[in-house]
């Protein structure tokens, strides 16, 4: 486990472990099981551990541990983690309304993959996802991976603001916006569950290394479950 | 005395945000840091009420703004000088001074640097939300409110009044704003990744402040910096990292840094450099310097046992 990995300096209390070199499902696994070995390792003296695809970025407390101390808690945790790496995170089903009035991208995506606007939802549903980060916003997680039938580049053009609860596609990546944001993603449908929360218990619905599924929904439900249905601007109206 | 006196904004046309050092421990949630851009000026603020270093004070950026008292305590300015009046009396940052019962601070455009920070005796009243009372554009949390948002005219922030000795800033913890300014980088991430004609540029050209620097980044406007990545698979990204987009600009990361990021990066600015690099206004020249991870190390270390020195420094009457 250790023998590929990288370990770059950022500054004067972060370093960045680079485990793997490509995007893969699998490794989600193995990152996450190092992230819980080295919290083990390093205790209080974790800022902040930031898993992403292929990385994780220690932000280390320099007061109590200094960058050899924190470098061989690395490599102890890599060994660790390679070791006992399982199936891990919990699993989450998200409802979510697909429709052109929330989701100005679910025709366009259904006119490029030839595909009804059913298929393309179906597509959607069909698959399980792994969440291999947050960021960007509390709460946004970035999932993957999507069918390649329905994957989208992002638009030229980002939108100045996307309604919290948008379902969009970038890539072969999927995510929820939690919270009305600036984005890029094309948007195929709303989720009324929300996603960040101060007042909950861990403060985010998930988690990277989390699996979601997403569940259609009718209008009704929708609004049932405190979904807000205020169609896109310039979105189709029926 | 009351514990409950209020400190009024009356005009903000610059920009007030509630600032402390930032938010720790909730990045694998997809939050940013946060916190006051010039850290240090914050600090010092801070240290010479005798305040805890997390204090909430104002980050005041760019100036016109006016604060009212509704009773008398001792604050302090320290950071960017912005033509501060205290009911028209010219005030200088880098020490305390009492404002009396409904006394007006005005603060006018810069003269020097960018942002100021105002810390009242005892810190301003401000419920931290995840340990910080930061508050970024993008997330529904933290500021005056909770929730995040930025403050407004007739917004108050509560304050108990006190009255601590009236400290100076010592010269060690003010910056220099006459000599060239050079902002000590510890090289690092993908270095290997860039042109040796790229990284021969960066430390050796001037660069430009540009249009495009707010808390979330500076942009610097030079030579174009070319890496043979164009982009990355997204990774941790902390305060004071260089990125540099396909565009070939570098961009110094600030505070409200998105926690995770695809930008080819070749090191980061140190805290200090960071901190110095929030009073900088497009326009400004800078040169960038590769340090040793050890002297950055030893001069982020003087720069702590200088704020250290803060609270017994020089207790003279101002103004």
């Amino acid at each position: 486990m250790t023998a590929n990995v990288e370990i770059e300096r950022v500054g004067l209390d972060c370093l960045l472990v680079r485990l793997f070199d490509q995007i893969d499902t699998r490794h989600v696994d193995v990152i996450m099981a190092f992230c819980e070995q080295l919290r083990d390792e390093l205790a209080d003296a974790v800022i902040d551990l930031t898993p992403s695809y292929t990385t994780v970025l220690v932000h280390f407390d320099d007061a109590r541990a200094d960058e050899p101390h924190v470098r061989e808690a690395i490599k102890r945790a890599l060994e660790a983690a390679g070791q006992r790496a399982e199936a891990s995170g919990q699993v989450h089903e998200l409802p979510v309304w697909f429709d052109p009035r929330v989701g100005p991208e679910l025709e366009v995506i259904a006119d490029k993959a030839k595909l009804s606007v059913d298929e393309v939802i179906e597509r959607h549903v069909s698959r399980e996802y792994r969440v291999f980060a947050l960021g960007f916003a509390p709460g946004f997680g970035f999932m993957g991976a999507v069918d390649e039938a329905i994957a989208m580049p992002r638009l030229s053009t980002p939108r100045k603001r996307v309604a919290a609860g948008s379902v969009g596609i970038a890539g072969i990546q999927t995510a929820v916006y939690p919270t009305a944001l600036p984005g890029g993603w094309n948007i195929i449908g709303r989720c009324p569950t929300r996603l960040f929360d101060i007042k909950r218990e861990g403060y985010t619905l998930y988690r990277a290394g989390d699996t979601v599924r997403f569940k259609p929904i009718d209008h009704a439900t929708f609004l049932n479950l405190g979904g807000d249905d205020t169609p896109f601007e310039g979105a189709r109206h029926d | 005395m009351t514990d409950s006196a209020s400190c009024s904004i009356t005009r903000l046309e610059g920009g007030c945000r509630v600032q402390d050092l930032g938010r720790f421990g909730v990045r694998h949630l997809g939050l940013g840091q946060g916190g006051g851009f010039d850290h240090l000026s914050l600090r010092v603020a801070n240290a010479l009420l005798g305040n805890a270093h997390t204090a909430p004070a104002l980050e005041i950026t760019l100036g016109q703004v006016a604060l009212t008292f509704s009773a008398s305590t001792t604050v302090a300015l320290t950071g960017a000088d912005i033509g501060a009046r205290l009911d028209h009396v010219p005030v200088s940052p880098g020490g305390c001074f009492v404002v009396e019962v409904g006394q007006t601070l005005m603060f006018d455009t810069p003269v020097q640097g960018l942002r100021s920070y105002l810390a009242v005796a005892g810190g301003f009243k401000v419920t931290p939300e995840l340990g910080s009372v930061t508050a970024l554009a993008r997330e529904p949390l933290g500021g005056l409110h909770g929730e995040g948002g930025e403050l407004t005219v007739g917004d108050a922030l509560l304050y108990a009044p006190g009255f601590p000795s009236l400290r100076t800033q010592p010269d060690t913890t003010r910056w220099s704003f006459d000599e060239a300014l050079v902002l000590d980088v510890v090289v690092g991430l993908q270095a290997a990744t860039f042109s040796g004609r790229s990284l021969f540029d960066a430390f050796n050209r001037p660069w430009c402040v540009g249009t495009r620097a707010d808390s979330m980044g500076v942009r610097l406007e030079g030579p174009r910096l070319e890496s043979r990545c164009a982009s990355l698979i997204s990774e941790g990204l902390t305060p004071g990292v260089i990125q540099v987009p396909p565009d070939g600009a570098p961009i110094v990361l600030g505070p409200d840094c998105q926690s995770i990021g695809g930008y080819p990066k070749f090191g980061a600015v140190t805290p200090y450099s960071l901190a110095r690099l929030g009073q900088c206004c497009p326009g400004d020249t800078l040169h960038l310097r590769p340090v040793g991870i050890g002297l950055a190390r030893a001069r982020w270390a003087q720069w702590l046992g200088h704020l250290d020195g803060v609270e017994s420094h020089g207790d003279s009457a101002r103004m």
